[in-house]
């Protein structure tokens, strides 16, 4: 198994978080990754994003060709990101920041409104876990206790009061994923 | 007890490293992209634990001077930086290396000339292994592909440059410095005591002792005669390091019809580059030199006489394709694919480019 990820969103949306947690995680499971950022001026307030790949076998190329699954938060990230999704892969978004959503119909589309639904649960950081739960949900590529384990590795121990609610935001973005398009 | 697997970036990597190989002193200046080697430093205070000196000097031309004094003492003292802050240094390598100085140094490459870009390059190849600095010398140089290599590459490079008693430097780039892999780090060793240094570095200014003359530390030598014997003597050590040390890796060239030579984070690409073309049939291997200097001159020679061509690719317009003709000499093609200015290419990028260039 091998899975090649791009997350993609504004600086401060916790895209590069999100790409740690996943990377963690699939060290958990003995899984090779990495997780190459983008490091410019990005981190403060432009387009961020992560590429992370998790793989049952070590890993050649950290810098991808193709990704099997987008995640993707703003509008700027999909434009960039959109064309570079295997044929069949995945496009993950947020309606809330993108208001011209994907147009490929050779790739599935998931939308997570996971904007709304952190707004809802009165934590507006939990966005990025509620997204990575809806992404979990369609591409199990690791488990939730595995996850959970990879969160509490990647945070500092004073923020490990914080992990009851990020396992609340994960499985809320399990529940509210909504497919939007299977490929043609 | 199996050994601990951590997951961080490179740069983090050598910081850690750097620690548990019982370094006396870092001193650095920040620059993007490699900063978090000195910001884990700090934060790990290893001068509460081992006793290592971590100072942020006021400029990357005072770092180096730093690493001069402390190694001047024999200490195990190095310095990190990226290509506009290595640029500033290379009157102190060169100083170094004239005072038969053991340190090490490492520059995570970023595009340039000039400030240029933040992002990942490999455009100073030419001024680390052609000599950066004046005079006639070269450089140790060891060149990454991986976060656990950053890891391995402090330990070896702190030990050929006190078996040498000349510096070496750690040429990555912003890749893997700012990737996160897994690594497994060797067990921490104490820091050397001042009379284990007094035993290996009897050369070393840690105060006259009765049975010796004082030691000094200095490049400069006015009598040419006395100039030119120490000349002599950096060559015959530089052709020791190149008959001893050299390093690279090389993987499925005994059928190969075509290689790519590649180091550093290029290497990875084209790791994956050499898988996809052969899935086309483009029977493809690779040469990873591992150290850029002594450069593996003799396998790519022996590899020139069967294959139809070599690819050396660089993130720069073409420095280490000169290394690799001189090595081939004529026998077969060589050319050169790379991207400039902080781009990276992507793997399938790299095979059309062995497509376009040899037609196959």
């Amino acid at each position: 198994m091998i899975k090649e990820l791009i997350i993609a969103g504004f600086g401060g949306q916790g895209v590069l978080s999100m790409g740690k947690i996943l990377a963690y995680s699939g060290l958990m499971e003995d899984k090779e990754v990495t997780w190459f950022p983008s490091y410019g001026p990005e981190q403060r307030g432009g387009t961020a994003n992560v590429t992370v790949i998790l793989s049952d076998d070590p890993i050649s190329s950290p810098i991808v060709n193709e990704f099997d699954i987008a995640i993707i938060l703003n509008q700027p990230s999909l434009e960039k990101f959109e064309s570079q999704v295997k044929s069949g892969g995945i496009i993950i978004y947020d309606p809330n920041g993108i208001h011209t959503p994907p147009t490929r119909k050779d790739v599935y589309v998931y939308s997570v409104k996971a904007v709304d639904a952190a707004t809802e649960m009165q934590n507006q950081k939990a966005v990025n876990m509620i997204v990575l739960g809806g992404v979990l949900k369609v591409s199990p590529m690791v488990k939730l206790e595995n996850v959970m384990k990879g969160l509490k590795k990647s945070l500092p121990e004073r923020h490990h009061k914080l992990l009851p609610m990020n396992e609340k935001a994960i499985v809320k973005g399990m529940e509210i994923i909504h497919e939007d398009q299977a490929p043609a | 007890m199996s050994e601990e697997i951590f997951l961080m970036k490179g740069n983090e990597a050598i910081a850690h490293a750097a620690i548990r190989y019982g370094a006396d002193g870092y001193f650095g200046y920040p620059i993007t992209p490699q900063s978090e080697v000195m910001e884990t430093l700090m934060d790990e205070a290893p001068w509460e634990t081992t006793g290592m000196v971590v100072l942020q000097a006021e400029s990357e031309t005072s770092s180096i001077n730093m690493v001069y004094g402390g190694a001047a003492c024999g200490k195990a003292v190095m310095t990190s930086s990226s290509s506009p802050g290595m640029s500033l240094m290379q009157e102190g390598v060169s100083y170094l290396v004239g005072a038969e100085l053991p340190c090490l140094l490492v520059n995570v490459m970023r595009g340039g000339p000039g400030l240029g870009t933040i992002q990942p390059s490999q455009a100073d190849y030419f001024q680390t292994v052609k000599g950066g600095g004046h005079g006639d010398y070269k450089l140790i140089t060891l060149a990454p592909s991986s976060v656990q290599e950053m890891v391995d590459f402090v330990s070896l490079g702190f030990d050929l440059a006190f078996k040498y008693r000349t510096p070496a430097i750690i040429l990555s780039d912003g890749v893997i410095g700012q990737m996160m892999e897994k690594v497994v780090f060797p067990p921490s060793r104490p820091r050397r005591t001042e009379e284990e240094i007094r035993k290996q570095c009897p050369w070393a200014t840690l105060g006259r002792t009765p049975d010796r003359k004082a030691n000094v530390i200095t490049s400069l030598e006015l009598d040419s005669s006395i100039m030119e014997e120490n000349n002599n003597r950096f060559q015959a050590k530089f052709k020791k390091i190149e008959e001893n040390e050299t390093l690279f890796e090389e993987v499925n060239c005994e059928d190969a019809d075509y290689i790519f030579v590649a180091f550093g984070s290029a290497a990875r690409i084209c790791q994956k580059a050499a898988e996809l073309a052969r899935k086309e049939g483009i029977k493809v291997g690779l040469i990873r030199p591992i150290t850029l200097w002594p450069f593996p001159s003799a396998v790519i020679a022996k590899y020139a006489e069967k294959v139809k061509g070599f690819l050396s690719v660089e993130m720069n317009a073409g420095q280490m394709v000169e290394d690799v003709r001189l090595a081939v000499n004529g026998k077969t093609k060589v050319d050169h694919y790379g991207r400039l200015g902080g781009i990276v290419p992507t793997p399938n990028e790299v095979v059309v480019a062995l497509k376009d260039k040899f037609g196959c």
